[in-house]
């Protein structure tokens, strides 16, 4: 299977890029990629589902949005993302986008040894790149 | 980019473009190298370009690139033309330090020292995914908001005392929970009373050098060996999503275009949104003053049942790294107030300045600036000149200089626990790779850093402290 996601060099923080043969899959491996700072996503059960639904003016807007999910679910409901499925991503009349998908994992903290963690979502240098592939890139807050 | 070197540590960079005011680097030719390798300059020229910018946007010696601004970004804005950004403030918002000092010597607690440090880990709830205190109720959040670390004091965490030796009293007035999203509250919740991971840290140091006695003693450091305890945390969760909340807010009313940088988005500071979000950063600021008083009460608790007492463990001061507030500076021999942005950077008012401790008054306020983990820290004293050569900001730490992934690669934790080790420096962890991130080689060298801010006046040496053990989220 083809790599889905590889971090970069950044002097502060974690700077990956994800990818996908559509903006779905690239954004999925995106999620994966910021679960990963935090856990062994391998190491997770596929105990609980969880649905997430985000907005975005637009398609960066919308990554971040989808991103923040992974942290919020963890430190409100520890809850520690293992898979994303079901993810569709639609743009909406008049402007934006929004994207519906089902996180799936486990809501034990306790069981994983937890090795870093992500402050927020950012911005910065933040790419999405459609051609064949999509590749997005992301630099989140260590 | 043009940059001029206008004496040994002092760097201009000229007004070009839409820069409204020069930018100026504190660094020696050493740190300056490290600093031209990444976005640093490029961000300090976009703060250049920002309406309503006084005198010059300013970079600390222990500057890396930052969202928006740098990391070690120091810029003031006039309070009817200018602007405040969450990106000048940083996601953790009150990320800062709180150093106590104790009657005990390293001769002291040697015997005691693993034990210390095991009790520690036990009692201060530490990395991510670890729940602060029993739930709270939002009520509760909302009031320790408003009152900051005055509310931990009210429910048994430490004394008031403590209040007057943290900035602000340990409460920053203008704090207004009711415009924090409930999203910012829920991550709140669980995680007061927590240390976090990354370059959060609590140590137990002594201290190795004592620069000026004087101004030492004051600050209650009496002799070398001294044993002290600083705790390093910020506003957790709930700061973070008050700084992406903003962000978000501040794009829905004033676009990106323009913008060279998306996290340089702002509001003029009298706008209702720059209002907003002032008030927000206010109450996010409270949350960590109240989570360092927190576990600086339970760093007692220990002291008291290890060593048998805790009571020389006074707190020499608490300092903001991460933070906006509003000031008084003399600007072309006017007095004015502007609204100051220190990102990465420790305020360091000089002597006479009324926000600092009648005790520190005639001296200058302690800044506390931790280094990387298992390396030295310092201890510096506030300058007069500081207000005219930064707005009374000095540097806030070492400041990276290698990537995670790349100290991941180079590094692993247990390694660098048996090096510490050898150091006689006891480490305590909840996560190995959490440890090769925070590799003190990863850093840049703290000792060159407090030395440009020594020499360009902006922090003075008072004393270096090193650690003899480490607790990381």
């Amino acid at each position: 299977m083809e790599k889905k996601y590889r971090f970069l060099n950044h002097t502060a923080d974690a700077k990956f890029q994800a990818f996908g043969r559509t903006l779905e899959e690239a954004f999925s491996n995106a999620a994966l990629a910021t679960a990963s700072l935090m856990w062994d996503v391998g190491a997770v059960a596929r105990m609980v589902k969880r649905r997430v639904c985000v907005e975005g003016r637009d398609l960066e807007q919308l990554l971040l949005h989808f991103l923040e999910e992974v942290i919020y679910a963890f430190e409100t409901q520890s809850f520690l993302l293992a898979s994303v499925e079901e993810i569709k991503i639609k743009a909406v009349k008049g402007g934006g986008f929004w994207l519906r998908a089902v996180f799936v994992g486990d809501n034990e903290p306790s069981k994983h040894r937890l090795h870093g963690e992500v402050k927020a979502v950012t911005y910065n240098e933040m790419k999405i790149e459609q051609a064949d592939s999509v590749t997005v890139q992301v630099v989140v807050d260590m | 980019m043009e940059i001029r070197q206008i004496s040994e540590f002092v760097w201009e960079i000229p007004k070009c473009g839409d820069m409204r005011v020069p930018a100026v680097l504190y660094a020696s030719a050493k740190l300056l190298e490290s600093v031209k390798r990444d976005m640093t300059l490029q961000q300090a020229r976009n703060v250049a370009c920002l309406p309503g910018i006084e005198r010059m946007s300013y970079v600390m010696p222990d500057a890396h690139q930052g969202y928006g601004f740098p990391i070690g970004g120091v810029a003031a804005f006039d309070m009817d033309r200018g602007i405040i950004s969450p990106g000048g403030v940083g996601y953790d918002i009150n990320c800062g330090v709180r150093l106590l000092r104790t009657d005990y010597t390293e001769k002291d607690v040697a015997a005691r020292r693993k034990e210390l440090l095991a009790e520690i880990f036990k009692e201060v709830p530490a990395g991510v995914g670890k729940g602060g205190i029993t739930k709270l109720s939002r009520s509760v959040l909302k009031e320790i908001l408003t009152k900051g670390a005055e509310w931990a004091v009210e429910n048994g965490y430490g004394t008031r005392e403590d209040l007057l030796m943290t900035e602000e009293g340990g409460r920053m007035k203008d704090a207004d929970p009711s415009h924090i999203s409930a999203r910012a509250l829920e991550r709140g919740i669980p995680q007061l009373g927590t240390l976090g991971a990354g370059n959060h840290f609590l140590e137990i140091q002594k201290v190795a050098h004592i620069y000026d006695e004087a101004i030492a003693k004051v600050f209650g450091i009496d002799a070398e060996g001294q044993i002290l305890v600083m705790i390093h945390c910020g506003s957790r969760g709930l700061g973070h999503q008050v700084a992406s909340d903003y962000i978000e807010k501040m794009e829905n009313v004033f676009g990106i275009k323009g913008l060279p940088d998306r996290e340089l988005i702002n509001a003029p500071i009298r706008s209702p949104l720059g209002e907003q979000y002032y008030k927000s950063m206010c109450a996010a600021v409270n949350y960590a003053f109240t989570n360092r008083q927190m576990i600086a009460h339970w760093v007692r608790d220990v002291f008291a049942k290890v060593m048998g007492s805790s009571k020389g463990l006074r707190q020499v001061y608490d300092v903001c790294h991460n933070v906006a507030k509003v000031e008084k500076h003399v600007i072309n021999g006017k007095e004015r107030e502007v609204c100051v942005h220190r990102k990465g950077a420790t305020r360091s008012f000089g002597p006479g300045r009324p926000e600092i401790p009648e005790v520190y008054r005639a001296y200058g306020q302690p800044v506390i600036i931790p280094g990387s983990m298992g390396t030295a820290s310092y201890l510096l004293v506030g300058t007069r000149e500081a207000e005219d050569l930064s707005f009374s900001s000095t540097a806030h730490g070492a400041g990276r200089v290698m990537s995670r992934h790349e100290a991941l690669r180079r590094f692993r934790g247990e390694q660098i626990r048996d090096e510490l080790e050898k150091k006689g420096i006891e480490l305590q962890s909840t996560s190995w790779k959490g440890v090769a991130e925070e590799a003190s080689a990863a850093y840049k060298d703290v000792d060159e850093v407090v030395r440009v801010s020594h020499e360009v006046g902006i922090g003075r040496l008072v004393a270096r402290v090193v650690p003899v053990g480490v607790m990381k989220g």
